[in-house]
């Protein structure tokens, strides 16, 4: 397992470069230049344009300047935010775990209805509820995400008042941030209503972000069961007269969850990189609205060590799941 | 009484082109300890009669007989959990792909295991001791650490030691071996049969070998049953069969076994067995038999009495096979 564990680790090594290059040269090629972004509508003097150039080292070549980002990288340093004069590395954990909570949430909230509803749906081929549950999750996959998030807020927030239109938590509380996650920190402040304020404001974000996984995930484990229930092994099993519940759940299940299990890893490496539009529509303060706001601000640390980042939470997912398909089916396990 | 009887038994499976009968009036009778081999080329039915019986059939099946009883009880209007009762314990089933038909995710002392107490209600310690026993009956050196095995890390002919050994874990009367030695390599194949007619021997049970190897029949059973595209055309005991065969199918299926070819290239029968849009309208053999006239052509062949064979033909063959010392 270590032996594996190591190996994994080091594919890291050239996808950690591949993630820097690719981030370092695409910002570069955008159009648009950082310094004449910052200066705005006053505009720049020539003799400041160089002094900043300069300072930014930008007058150097490519070469050198990502030579001297990798070093800066390898010492554990992104490098400054332009806009902000923060280091990104701050930033970014400043700002991750909103985009966390949510993205778990979200999964929690696809994997607890999909899963099940999937395994229902392939249970029942060809009847109403299969039927039913597979022309939703169209509609959920191809659903507009901010018309739909526009239409819960309609519904729940405007017409209900059942919820809150944005934001993470009700401006009345204030605590100070401990582990960054607004439930777990309002159940440690203390403050009698906090948690409640903030689960409410969590509702509506977790269902729109969660609905394209949910369908994702129902579609996917219908699927990959209804694969394994015609398996051999799924007869041998019923010849040996075993009820039907254990079939589907001990020996239909666990066979099926290695495809489930895929798609769910690489859902949640895309939760991971920020839900913009989601985000955007609660005002929900992650890191996929502050790498929005980055690219147009031509921030090339943020752009940069934001991907980064977020590359490296995408490879630990990945690696997960990676262990996760051995301890679910013995035949991948690595020796 | 009859530990298992059939009557009439079909099966129609529902298509998107239309129904297809895959299993046309086949009829069994077995008594308590008997062998039986049912023989017939793929597509002639021969699993999903014994399928039918296990109620493992897919939904889209439909299920029609005059008579289905085992072991006293009547399979045809049974609810689905007293079916669970009987089958995996007193009837039981072995399958041909020894490596698909155990499961990659639990170890085989598991599989085992599960059925011991789902229908033995054994503890623990008893369902440990009852596997290594059965492990040590089937042939499985090194039982306690075999146990813990999954069947990935275990040949072919291991897993179907295996699976021989979770089929009879419950001490069936009837144990149903559909084709149990085709995926396997030739030298594991003769240690298979041997282990079943061994435990057939040691337990009483009766056998049925599902197989369309000609010389498994010889080797193992006491009486055979030849199917030919859903329907059995003759039924007799073993060495009868093989002097005299009634039904010209039988008597093809003999004439291409390797050892009694008498001419340097073996005897085959030409042509495949009929499917869904291809069923002839008179005998279902007649076009690939060599001996075949019109009116085999039009008219389906009545029943013969037992002393042929119960061959389905119109013109049953009795003269016994010219055999080479």
């Amino acid at each position: 397992m270590l032996k594996f564990l190591l190996s994994r680790l080091l594919t890291f090594v050239p996808t950690f470069i591949g993630v820097t290059l690719i981030s370092f040269s695409f910002i570069r090629l955008l159009p648009g230049d950082p310094i004449i972004v910052m200066a705005g509508e006053r505009g720049v003097s020539a003799e400041r344009y160089a002094e900043l150039q300069a300072q930014f080292g930008f007058d150097r070549p490519l070469v050198i300047q990502y030579w001297d980002y990798m070093t800066g990288v390898l010492r554990g340093d992104l490098g400054t935010s332009f806009v902000t004069k923060k280091p990104v590395f701050e930033e970014f954990f400043a700002l991750f775990p909103a985009t966390l909570e949510l993205s778990i949430c979200a999964m929690i909230f696809a994997v607890v209805l999909g899963l099940p509803a999937g395994i229902i749906a392939a249970i029942n081929r060809g009847k109403l509820f299969d039927r039913a549950l597979m022309s939703t999750a169209l509609v959920g996959y191809s659903m507009p995400i901010f018309w739909w998030a526009l239409l819960m807020i309609i519904v729940f927030s405007g017409w209900l008042g059942w919820t809150p239109v944005s934001g993470r938590i009700s401006l009345l509380f204030y605590f100070d941030d401990v582990t960054g996650f607004m439930l777990i920190d309002s159940l440690l402040s203390g403050q009698a209503g906090a948690f409640r304020s903030a689960a409410v404001h969590l509702i509506l974000p977790t269902i729109v972000l969660g609905t394209i996984p949910l369908a994702v995930i129902a579609r996917q484990t219908r699927s990959a069961m209804l694969e394994v229930l015609s398996e051999d092994y799924i007869r041998t099993a019923r010849a040996k007269g075993l009820p039907p519940n254990r079939v589907t759940f001990i020996h239909a299940l666990r066979n099926a969850l290695i495809p489930v299990v895929t798609v769910v890893g690489l859902l949640v490496g895309t939760l991971l990189g920020g839900a913009i539009l989601t985000e955007s529509i609660f005002s929900w303060p992650g890191i996929g609205k502050w790498m929005l706001d980055s690219i147009y601000r031509r921030d090339y640390p943020v752009v940069q060590g934001g991907l980064l980042l977020i590359a490296v939470m995408v490879m630990i997912v990945n690696l997960t799941v990676d262990v996760l398909y051995g301890l679910i089916n013995p035949k991948i396990r690595k020796a | 009484m009859a530990l298992l009887e059939v009557r009439n038994l079909s099966v129609d499976f529902a298509t998107t082109s239309g129904t297809f009968r895959a299993v046309d009036g086949f009829d069994l009778t077995l008594e308590p300890g008997d062998i039986t081999a049912v023989v017939g080329e793929s597509g002639s039915g021969k699993s999903v009669a014994f399928l039918a019986m296990m109620g493992l059939l897919p939904w889209t099946a439909t299920i029609t007989s005059d008579v289905m009883t085992f072991d006293g009880s009547d399979l045809r209007g049974i609810t689905p959990k007293q079916r669970r009762r009987i089958i995996g314990k007193d009837m039981s089933m072995i399958f041909q792909e020894p490596m698909t038909s155990l499961n990659p995710c639990y170890t085989v002392g598991f599989q085992i295991k599960e059925a011991l107490r789902i229908h033995l209600g054994m503890d623990r310690n008893a369902r440990q001791a009852r596997a290594v026993e059965l492990f040590e009956q089937v042939g499985i050196p090194a039982p306690e650490t075999r146990l813990s095995a999954f069947p990935h890390q275990m040949s072919g002919g291991m897993n179907q030691r295996v699976m021989i050994a979770m089929a009879i874990a419950c001490k069936p009367k009837l144990l149903i071996a559909d084709e149990p030695t085709t995926a396997l390599d030739v030298t594991i194949q003769a240690q298979i049969l041997e282990l079943l007619t061994s435990l057939q021997e040691e337990t009483g049970m009766a056998l049925v070998l599902i197989t369309h190897d000609m010389g498994v029949v010889a080797e193992t059973a006491d009486r055979v049953s030849v199917q030919y595209a859903g329907q059995k055309v003759e039924q007799q005991a073993v060495v009868p069969l093989f002097n005299t065969p009634h039904h010209p199918y039988t008597a093809a299926l003999l004439a291409a076994l390797p050892e009694r070819a008498t001419t340097k290239h073996l005897p085959t029968i030409p042509g495949v067995v009929p499917g869904q849009f291809d069923r002839p309208k008179g005998c279902l053999f007649s076009p690939r038999c060599a001996m075949a006239t019109d009116l085999c052509r039009t008219t389906p062949p009545p029943v013969a009495g037992p002393e042929l064979g119960v061959a389905r033909c119109h013109y049953p063959i009795n003269v016994p096979v010219e055999q080479d010392a």
